[in-house]
């Protein structure tokens, strides 16, 4: 016969407060079956936990249900104290009194009512509840990197050097991501290229890394320790072995009228390129979009002087099949640009540039060489005016959140055109100056008290032309909502950051979640920034909001941790929670009827056919079946099978009956 | 289909030129425009700040006889009657309490069928795909395409052009034969109400209206609004003292400026009621 134990935790007054859990614990220690019926103030400390373990020896206990809060973080404690108390840990429930109740209800007699009803329900549940044993699975030890910014790199480094296998996967042709493009960095403004480009170079030649520049991932199937994944290698249209990375392609290469991304379409680049003269891998790709031989059929200049012989017109894209462990996502940020805002001129003024834009002119190896230019007419601009805010912080722009970086490359911004334009003026509108960080603050005082940089308090309602100059409008709102015009020549648009373009279709293809604003993720604000809802897929950057480098580089090595800590075992052990396909005897082998609707309902592809065959290798019968370590434990295969023939471990037919009976009969 | 047309207090009032090229427009084109009957004041700027339930009743009330009378959309030339309109419509639509509240005032029945268009959107559906071989004046003149605020906010209950540097009328101009200039303060304040009480805030903010048109080339100012044309216009005079300056650009209701172009007569589309002199044709 069932002895069941219910432990009723005040959550400190999180459910005390509305729920009265002495009259709850009472009514269910009336309850058939239940041998026992306690409370206190927090059941997921250490002596809350040695009550239960104490309690299932003493009372001989056959389950127990926690009633506290939501299982989602607690449910693994409970179990691990029930395995020590000497009980199957899968024999423990938990009643959800928290989100489920006290939080949700004001406190009065009805919500006690509801408390009771919900812990009832598990009683009758948990009375079902068999001892299962968890599943165990290899591991495959090698980690896949999706981005190679500096995320990326910090991730995949820290993986390597931790003796484990990094793939890095890189749409782009060259690892480097957005850092790759920035000139001075706050707050210490040091050249970004000078402390980036070695780690570039060390993810190159680490022999744990295996690079792949100009591929993305095409699908990803599987589960924690045993992703198949398929990464799609563009045709680069060159042999990377054979060519020596010369150069001599890119500079006889006849098309070079194409905008060029790394400076943000503010210079030209030809059709055989690299990125940038640090790239790394620092080999050519063809961009067949732009190339004339692929366009016209005919030119093969880049052929003719190449001196290894290593272009390849007709190379295809490449397919790799490869089995990953664990996944980090480092696929960045974008940031939108001037043509999205309306009132600063959809983008049609030339001297309205964005905030990485005016990365490039600072940039020494820019297309200005890092003189401050304007693009319009190449003059040095005496009057410039940031704004900061661009979409963020703006819901009449549909982007609520606070891009975080902005206020301190705008602080940065200004400092760098004071310090290379001596005698002009730079303004900064902004909302709020958000400068919480190592050193942040004093480095936006220095761009006022050292720098002059002026700060005005406002936003800017609408930019245009006259006369060559851009006049800018706005308010002063600290004097009391002054309109302010300022006769600008310049203006740099801190726009909003965004997450990176596919991020949305990544995450369907990889099965994790991501937010209204396409950023993946997490799996708790808190306590679980790094980890994904899907085990085994980790995040790192500005892929789950937007970050400065400080903070994707702590990630990344927390990512890389975490990756680790999966490698240091050579099994993993996974919840028996999972769907069963019923087998009996011969002849009937199962009620399956083979249907087959179960197969394509399965989000995990977890479902096959199995063939019953006779003596004679004769195909007799034939059913569906799970394969255990494909199966999420989600039901869908449950509820579309016609003969009841499925059933899930824990949450059985026969349970789910149980609690509903349960609620519906009065106690 | 039919369709009517609400003139507000202005078209029969200080924009009488306006009405009179619409009417000349829609007997061009053969285009029956009947008034709504017994129409009252839309409540303008004055209601809203008194009285929420007024300044909804009175709009219902010309939206209701436009039910009343058959029509199934009306042209409102005003910008700030359509303004009015539009959102008395939005906010009944929107709160079927507040509906039946303003019936009961009203005494009257409102479904809020009937579609509320402006005088762009009028010559844009009937005009505009007529226009062929009817042209024998091209309006071959640089213009400005002043739209004021009205005529495009709030977006997000009118829903049409965009809020922000607005094409509608510049294109409806560029068939006609003109160039439409760049020209920022489309949709800058002009002073509004202030024409009648503060004439010295109209004079300061249309001046700058002025200004910009005149220094961008633009020979005419065109509108679609009887409150900016009479800033513009009626003030011209009070701009021109408080700029120290004589600013000679006429502004011309879009009505009058296709009227010109499909050969009517300056007198018939009310060109001679201008306080600044149209020396264009």
């Amino acid at each position: 016969m069932a002895r069941i134990g219910v432990f009723v935790c005040h959550c400190g007054e999180n459910i005390s407060a509305t729920v009265d859990c002495t009259k709850v614990a009472e009514s269910i220690g009336k309850l058939r079956h239940v041998a026992l019926s306690t409370e206190y103030k927090y059941m997921c400390s250490d002596p809350g936990q040695t009550l239960i373990k104490d309690a299932i020896k003493e009372h001989n206990l056959t389950g127990i249900v926690v009633s506290a809060c939501s299982p989602r973080m607690h449910e693994p404690t409970f179990r691990r104290a029930c395995a020590e108390g000497g009980l199957n840990p899968f024999l423990c429930e938990m009643a959800n009194l928290r989100e489920h109740c006290s939080w949700v209800h004001e406190k009065n007699d009805l919500t006690t009512e509801k408390a009771i009803d919900i812990v009832r329900t598990q009683v009758e549940k948990v009375k079902l509840n068999h001892a299962l044993q968890p599943i165990r699975v290899p591991v495959t030890k090698r980690s896949l990197v999706i981005g190679g910014g500096i995320a990326g790199i910090q991730a995949a480094l820290d993986i390597a050097n931790t003796g484990h296998k990094v793939v890095m996967v890189e749409r782009s042709p060259s690892i480097g991501g957005h850092m790759s493009q920035l000139s001075e960095t706050f707050p210490t403004l040091d050249c970004s290229q000078c402390i980036l480009t070695p780690r570039m170079v060390e993810v190159a030649q680490h022999p744990n890394i295996t690079l792949y520049t100009y591929a993305e991932v095409e699908s990803v199937e599987g589960f924690i320790g045993n992703f198949k994944v398929k990464i799609r290698k563009k045709a680069k249209s060159l042999d990377e072995k054979v060519c020596t990375g010369c150069g001599l392609c890119i500079t006889k290469c006849p098309q070079k009228k194409i905008p060029n991304e790394f400076e943000q379409g503010m210079g030209m680049r030809p059709a055989i390129y690299t990125p940038f003269p640090q790239a790394v891998p620092n080999r050519p790709v063809i961009d067949r979009e732009h190339c004339t031989y692929y366009i016209k059929g005919k030119c093969k200049v880049c052929e003719i002087v190449c001196p290894t012989k290593a272009i390849r017109f007709d190379q295809a894209d490449e397919i790799l099949d490869i089995d990953i462990g664990a996944i980090v996502m480092a696929t960045g940020f974008d940031i939108k640009h001037a043509d999205f805002f309306p009132e600063y001129g959809y983008g049609k003024y030339k001297d309205v540039i964005d905030g990485l834009q005016f990365e490039r002119l600072a940039s020494a190896s820019g297309p200005t060489s890092g003189v401050i230019l304007r693009p319009s007419d190449g003059q040095v601009p005496k009057n410039i005016v940031f704004v900061a805010c661009a979409g963020s912080r703006d819901p009449a722009k549909g982007i609520e959140y606070c891009s975080k970086i902005c206020c301190m490359y705008t602080a940065k911004h200004a400092m760098l055109y004071k310090h290379k334009v001596h005698e002009g003026k730079a303004y900064i509108f902004y909302m709020d100056i958000r400068a919480g960080g190592k050193n942040y603050e004093e480095f936006v005082r220095r761009a006022i008290e050292e720098d002059h940089v002026e700060y005005v308090r406002g936003r800017i309602s609408t930019i245009f032309e006259k006369d060559g100059k851009l006049i800018v409008k706005g308010a002063d709102t600290l004097l009391g909502g002054q309109p302010v015009e300022v006769v600008a020549d310049m203006v740099v648009l801190a726009t909003a950051g965004v997450a990176s373009s596919g991020a949305e279709e990544l995450a369907q293809k990889l099965h994790i979640s991501y937010d209204a604003h396409k950023f993946f993720a997490e799996a708790h604000p808190k306590l679980k920034p790094v980890e994904t809802n899907t085990a085994g897929i980790f995040l790192a950057g500005a892929c789950q909001n937007p970050k400065d480098i400080p903070d994707s580089v702590s990630q990344a090595s927390g990512a890389a941790v975490k990756v680790a800590a999966l490698f240091s075992q050579d099994e993993l052990t996974r919840e028996p929670l999972v769907a069963q396909i019923n087998r009996m005897a011969p002849p009937l082998y199962s009620t399956c009827v083979a249907c087959e609707l179960c197969i394509p309902v399965c989000p995990y592809q977890a479902i096959a056919m199995e063939e019953f065959k006779n003596r004679d290798g004769k195909v007799i019968r034939r059913a569906a079946k799970i394969n255990e370590g494909l199966c999420q434990g989600c039901g869908t295969c449950v509820a579309i099978c016609r003969s009841k023939s499925i059933d899930l471990y824990g949450y059985s037919n026969n349970q789910v009956y149980a609690e509903v009976v349960a609620m519906l009969n009065e106690y | 289909m039919k369709t009517g047309i609400y003139p507000g207090c202005s078209l029969n009032g200080s924009a009488r030129d306006y009405n009179e090229s619409v009417f000349a427009l829609a007997d061009a084109f053969g285009l029956p425009l009947e008034q709504v009957s017994d129409w009252n004041c839309c409540g303008a700027t004055a209601a809203h700040n008194l009285n929420k339930n007024l300044s909804l009743a009175l709009p219902a009330r010309i939206l209701s006889l436009a039910e009343q009378n058959g029509m199934d959309e009306i042209v409102v030339p005003c910008a700030a009657c359509y303004h009015r309109l539009i959102v008395t419509q939005n906010e009944l639509r929107k709160d079927p309490e507040l509906k039946n509240q303003v019936c009961e005032i009203l005494e009257m029945d409102y479904k809020g069928t009937s579609r509320i268009i402006n005088v762009i959107e009028w010559i844009d559906k009937y005009i505009v795909p007529d226009l062929e071989g009817k042209i024998v004046k091209p309006f071959d003149h640089k213009v400005a395409c002043y739209y004021g605020c009205l005529l495009v906010r709030p977006h997000k209950v009118l829903a049409y052009d965009r809020p922000e540097d607005p094409q509608s009328m510049d294109q409806v101009m560029t068939k006609i034969g003109a160039t439409s200039v760049y020209y920022p303060y489309k949709t800058e304040c002009c002073g509004a109400g202030f024409s009648i009480s503060r004439t010295d805030i109209v004079s300061k903010l249309s001046g700058k209206i002025v200004e910009d048109a005149e220094s961008r080339g633009a020979d005419a100012i065109i509108v679609a609004c009887p409150m900016c044309h009479s800033n513009l216009d009626m003030r011209r005079n009070d701009i021109n003292k408080y700029w120290g300056k004589s600013f000679k650009i006429p502004v011309i209701f879009i009505t009058q400026a296709v009227g010109l172009a499909i050969g009517l007569s300056a007198k018939n589309v009310g060109l001679k009621r201008h306080f600044v002199e149209v020396n264009i044709s």
